[in-house]
């Protein structure tokens, strides 16, 4: 089962002279329990792509098919869908707005109509999974510090127990710390979970350590599909993007250019690390 | 979904109104305003939808995203035109029940129609055409003798700039916010008044705080490059009249002296 888009383009304002095509003929099938990172320059689509996964964007040709079912299909229950692929957008803490912040990471399963109880539960469970001690949940939302709002955001998101997570920078504007934090949070998840998770971002840095797949975007289109170390071997056609590939690529490339017979096509500080010392060690 | 409302929206586009100064538009709005309750038979009215037609033509903003803009103006539309429908006394022609329409409504119901299809045409074509910050700097200049009785006109044009500055921005976070929480499942559209009401506080409680948010750092923002009101400030593109304002004038004259002609002819 499966996320499948077929030869989807979006325009926004379509019709005007104002017309923006935001996606261009993409064409992508997300199976179950991918780590997925989006990368792409800012305005390169990607954000629009991801509103799209969950019906919340039309696609203006092209369709999009969740668990074999097309989600515009008039029968088809969107409402549904968006319980089943949560979508956190930038800047979640933005959309707190109940009065503890216990209430608020209720708001998401209470939609979905299930029992009090189990609303309490999942909202309880999806804290603990975000790292949110117990003294926190009676307290205002908005008197937490910047890295706690996100994080009760995205449990806003969890508790609705989407199989399909989906983060629109997760990391902006946070602390190299708050940063990790966020990241190897969601990376605890996937695995935990067995989710499918698509990370978007503009740091090829953040993404590199974590997922399995990577997908460029560029003025709307799809550049790059494949496995990160492989995705960066176009280090270069990446910089004419805007986008470059993690700082050991350039190092392991340059030392390879000096002629060590290193392996250049490592993303990881750690990989890379291991490779100059079994070289050093010839 | 909110992307539909035009009102006070500019439109990029490269036109002789675009270039003129923004003075000589709010005149010209004013006037043509004017026009609108002068005429009083449909020669005034076919002049003044000539006149407006021809400035929507050289505007070069399509017709089709100026109507966009009326949708939100059509109740009050229905209303003025009903009311004045039935409730105008004169000549009878149809009875139904205890309304009457007479010869008299159904004119008056027409006119007042056009009047104020015209009017917010007129209108929205000004703010179209010309940027919030030229808007407000052609109003401050154009009220400036007001400060000879200390009404503080530059405060008022600041405080109008900035509200104007501050749709898009707002009706954006809107957008996002909503798409947020329905991404969280919730609705935004079924059931009553005061459950749709309800339903309104996730999205209005972040919507006030990120106003109060972005009102907080533009004053710090001002503040630390020591805006301290109107006294003394000049500007770095004064408003400066040019040959095809004159010009503009002249037309906006005649047109006047044709509709208030019209006014004769029958």
């Amino acid at each position: 089962m499966a996320i499948i888009l077929d030869h989807v383009s979006h325009a926004y304002e379509a019709g005007t002279s104002m017309q923006i095509k935001a996606l261009d003929d993409v064409n992508l099938v997300i199976p179950d329990g991918q780590f997925i990172g989006l990368i792409g320059h800012t305005g390169s689509g990607k954000s629009t792509l991801v509103q799209h996964l969950n019906g919340l964007l039309k696609p203006t040709t092209g369709n999009i098919y969740y668990n074999g079912a097309d989600i515009h299909d008039p029968e088809y229950n969107r409402k549904e869908l968006r319980s089943k692929v949560g979508l956190v957008f930038q800047y979640p803490e933005h959309q707190l707005f109940e009065i503890d912040v216990f209430k608020d990471v209720c708001f998401g399963p209470k939609n979905l109509g299930l029992s009090q109880k189990e609303v309490e539960l999942r909202a309880y469970e999806a804290l603990k999974q975000v790292g949110i001690a117990d003294e926190y949940f009676y307290q205002s939302p908005f008197d937490l510090s910047g890295g706690q709002k996100r994080r009760v955001a995205i449990a806003g998101v969890l508790a609705m127990k989407p199989e399909v997570l989906i983060l629109d920078e997760p990391t902006a504007g946070l602390d190299p710390k708050g940063r990790d934090e966020i990241l190897n949070l969601i990376a605890a998840l996937q695995k935990e979970r067995g989710i499918t998770v698509i990370l978007v971002s503009h740091s090829m840095e953040d993404v590199a350590k974590y997922v399995q797949r990577l997908i460029v975007m560029d003025k709307g289109r799809v550049m790059y599909d494949d496995a990160p170390a492989e995705v960066f071997k176009h280090y270069e056609e990446l910089e004419k993007m805007g986008l470059s590939a993690p700082q050991v690529t350039y190092i392991m490339h340059a030392l390879k250019k000096q002629g060590y017979p290193v392996n250049a096509d490592l993303t990881t500080i750690e990989e890379a690390k291991n490779e100059i010392l079994r070289v050093l060690r010839l | 979904m909110i992307r539909e409302i035009t009102l006070g929206q500019y439109y990029q586009a490269e036109s002789v109104i675009h270039h003129m100064d923004p003075r000589t538009k709010i005149v010209g709005t004013i006037a043509f305003i004017v026009s609108l309750f002068l005429a009083n038979n449909w020669i005034g009215y076919v002049v003044m939808a000539a006149f407006l037609a021809a400035v929507i033509c050289i505007s070069k903003v399509p017709f089709k995203f100026m109507v966009r803009g009326m949708k939100s103006i059509v109740l009050l539309l229905l209303i003025t035109v009903i009311f004045n429908l039935f409730l105008t006394p004169g000549t009878p022609i149809v009875k139904i029940w205890k309304l009457t329409i007479t010869q008299e409504g159904l004119r008056q119901a027409i006119y007042m129609g056009i009047r104020l299809i015209f009017l917010i045409l007129g209108s929205s074509l000004m703010t179209l055409t010309t940027t919030p910050n030229n808007l407000t700097d052609g109003l401050e200049s154009l009220l400036g003798p007001l400060k000879l009785i200390h009404v503080p006109v530059h405060e008022v044009a600041m405080m109008m700039a900035i509200a104007l500055r501050f749709i898009p921005i707002l009706l954006d976070e809107t957008d996002k916010i909503m798409k947020a929480q329905i991404a969280r499942g919730a609705d935004f559209e079924s059931g009553n008044l005061i459950k749709k009401a309800k339903n309104m506080i996730p999205l209005l409680v972040p919507l006030f705080i990120s106003a109060f948010r972005r009102a907080n750092d533009l004053a710090m923002a001002m503040e630390a490059r020591c805006y301290r009101g109107g006294k003394n400030r000049t500007k770095m593109k004064p408003l400066k009249y040019k040959g095809r304002d004159a010009a503009a004038y002249l037309v906006l004259v005649l047109y006047l002296a044709l509709v208030v002609a019209t006014k004769k002819l029958l």
